[in-house]
C-alpha cells in the first residue's frame, strides 16, 4: 500500500489525522481506517499541517465530533467535509 | 523477541542490598532543602562520578505536602539506580529523617547538617564520605537478571495526534507483552485522563480498584482543576505545543494518552504520588499531574528504574537517576529533533511498521538501556528533578 495522507482510528470517527507534511487543498487523499485496515479517498479542501484533523463528513455546529470511536467535543461552527478541524471550530465539553 | 512475546528476556543490572535491581549506579548528593543545594553542588563538583540533585523545596512544608516531600526525597535516595547517598540539610533533624528512611533499604547513606559548621566544613566532611562511596560503587558489578525484575514507568509529553496513533500504542504494546512476564509498570497523569475516564475505570483489575481510581480522578477534577481554574484551560491542557501539533480538546488528548496501557493489561492498584507499589508485579496507576518532570520524578521516587516517554512535538525531558527513553512517531520531530529520539516509530504513519513491531523495537531499546546504553536525555544532560508541591508552605 502507498503511504496514506490521512489516518482514521475507528469506523465511527468523523475526523481523520493528516500524516504527511505540506498537505495542499485539493489533494485526492488516500485515507486508512487503522482499526479495520480499510481505505477510502477524500479530497482535502484546505492546506492542513501534519498532525491536524480533517472532517470526513459535513459536521453541523453543536454536533459531537468522534475520534477513537469516542466523543472528543462539540463543533462550535459548521464544518464541511474535507475541511480543517481544530480550536476554531471544535471545543471541549469539559472545563 | 518472539511474536508471541514469550521469549526469555534478560538484562544486566545492579542488585542492591534490599534485593531490587538498578540499571544505573549513581552516587547521589541529596539536599534536604533549597538552602543546601550549594553545598551539595560543591561536593559533586569536587568528587567525580557523583551527582547533586538540587531542588526548590524542603522548608516549612506541613501535613500531606510534607509527607509527599519526604516520600519523594526518601524514595529518590532509595531507588535502586542509586548505589549510595550523601544527604546535606540546613539542620540535622529532618536530614536524619531522610537518612533513616533511605537506610531502611540497606544501602550506604550518611547525612550532614550545615548549622554550626558552615558550608565549607560541611562540604569537606561530605566530600570525604562521597569519595569513599563513589570508589566503592565503582567496583560493583552488573549481574544477569530476568525481565520480571525490571520496573518500567510511562508518561507522554508534548503530545500531538501522532502520539495517539504511534508512540503511545508502542508503549501499550510493550506493556501488553511484558506485564504478563512479570514486569512492574505504572502510568498516571490524572487530569489528562479527562474524556477517557470511563475507559480508564474499566481497565482496573477489579470493580473495587476501578472505584478507587474513579475517586482519585474525581478528587483531582474537583480539588485541583475546578477549584483553581480561571478559564477552560485552553492553553494549559492541552498545551500550546499540543495544539500546534493538532490536538484540539482534552478529550482527544486523553484518548491518545490512554493508548499507553495497550489492549489487554489491567492495573492492579492506584498509588499515591511517589508511593511504591506493594501488590507484586503488574501495571499500576499513580495519581500525578501531567507535567513531565513532576510525573517522572514521582515515578522514580516510587522505585521505577527505566522510563518510556512518547512524544509528538518533541519534549526533551530527562531525569537525574532514571534513563528516559523517547519514542516518537512524528516524522517532522524525528527529522528536526533527532538527537532527542531513542526509538523512531514514524513508520507506523506510513504503514511501513505495525504497532507490534514498534512494541518490539521499544522492548529492545528498554533492554539495551537497562544494560547501560545512555538514553538521548542522559547523553544530553537532562536531569529534571521536580518535586510536586500540594499547597503553599507554612
Amino acid at each position: 500500500m502507498t503511504a496514506p495522507h490521512l489516518l482514521v482510528h475507528d469506523p465511527k470517527d468523523t475526523v481523520g489525522v493528516v500524516v504527511v507534511e505540506g498537505l495542499k487543498a485539493g489533494t485526492d487523499m488516500t485515507c486508512v481506517i487503522t482499526a479495520n485496515d480499510t481505505a477510502f479517498n477524500l479530497i482535502s479542501r484546505m492546506d492542513v499541517p501534519i498532525g491536524h484533523k480533517i472532517a470526513l463528513t459535513d459536521i453541523k455546529a453543536g454536533d459531537t465530533v468522534w475520534k477513537y470511536g469516542q466523543d472528543i467535543g462539540k463543533a462550535v461552527a459548521s464544518i464541511g467535509k474535507g475541511e480543517h478541524v481544530h480550536v476554531h471550530n471544535l471545543k471541549t465539553k469539559r472545563w | 523477541m518472539a511474536e508471541n512475546g514469550k521469549s526469555n528476556l534478560h538484562f544486566n543490572g545492579y542488585r542492591r542490598e534490599n534485593g531490587r535491581v538498578g540499571v544505573r549506579n549513581h552516587v547521589v548528593i541529596l539536599p534536604l532543602d533549597d538552602l543546601s543545594n550549594a553545598a551539595c553542588e560543591a561536593v559533586a563538583n569536587n568528587i567525580k562520578g557523583t551527582m547533586a540533585l538540587p531542588h526548590a523545596y524542603g522548608r516549612l512544608q506541613f501535613g500531606a505536602d510534607l509527607e509527599l516531600f519526604f516520600r519523594t526525597i526518601i524514595g529518590t535516595g532509595t531507588n535502586p539506580n542509586v548505589a549510595a547517598v550523601v544527604v546535606i540539610g540546613i539542620e540535622e533533624g529532618w536530614s536524619k529523617r531522610v537518612t533513616d528512611g533511605i537506610a531502611k533499604s540497606g544501602k550506604p547513606v550518611t547525612g550532614f547538617g550545615i548549622e554550626g559548621h558552615g558550608d565549607l566544613m560541611t562540604v569537606a566532611k561530605a566530600a570525604r564520605a562521597a569519595k569513599d562511596y563513589v570508589q566503592w560503587a565503582s567496583e560493583l558489578k552488573r549481574e544477569e537478571c530476568d525481565i520480571s525484575e525490571l520496573w518500567v514507568s510511562t508518561k507522554c509529553g508534548e503530545s500531538d495526534t501522532t502520539t495517539g496513533l504511534a508512540s503511545c500504542p508502542a508503549v501499550g504494546n510493550m506493556y501488553d507483552k511484558l506485564i504478563p512476564q512479570g514486569l512492574y509498570g505504572v502510568f498516571g497523569e490524572t487530569s489528562e485522563i479527562t474524556g477517557a475516564e470511563h475507559l480508564a475505570k474499566a481497565r482496573a483489575a477489579s470493580p473495587e480498584i476501578g472505584e478507587k481510581w474513579f475517586k482519585t480522578w474525581q478528587a483531582y477534577e474537583d480539588e485541583v482543576i475546578q477549584a483553581h481554574k480561571t478559564d477552560d484551560l485552553s492553553e494549559s491542557q492541552p498545551t500550546k505545543g499540543n495544539i500546534a501539533g493538532g490536538l484540539t480538546t482534552i478529550e482527544e488528548k486523553a484518548l491518545g494518552n490512554l493508548e499507553k496501557i495497550g489492549r489487554t493489561c489491567k492495573y492492579i492498584d492506584v498509588l499515591e504520588p511517589a508511593e511504591a507499589p506493594a501488590r507484586g508485579p503488574g501495571l499500576y496507576y499513580m495519581d500525578t499531574s501531567s507535567a513531565a518532570a513532576e510525573c517522572v520524578t514521582l515515578m522514580a521516587a516510587a522505585g521505577y528504574v527505566v522510563h518510556t516517554f512518547p512524544t509528538g512535538q518533541g519534549n526533551v525531558i530527562g531525569n537525574p537517576i532514571v534513563p528516559v527513553i523517547k519514542i516518537s512517531g512524528n516524522p517532522r520531530t524525528v527529522r528536526t529533533m533527532s538527537e532527542h529520539v531513542d526509538v523512531d516509530v514514524s513508520g507506523i504513519l506510513r504503514r511501513e511498521m505495525t504497532i507490534p513491531q514498534a512494541g518490539d523495537a521499544l522492548i529492545e531499546m528498554v533492554v539495551r538501556t537497562a544494560n547501560g546504553r545512555l538514553s538521548a536525555a542522559e547523553a544530553l544532560g537532562h536531569r529534571e528533578f521536580v518535586m510536586t508541591k500540594l499547597y503553599r508552605s507554612a
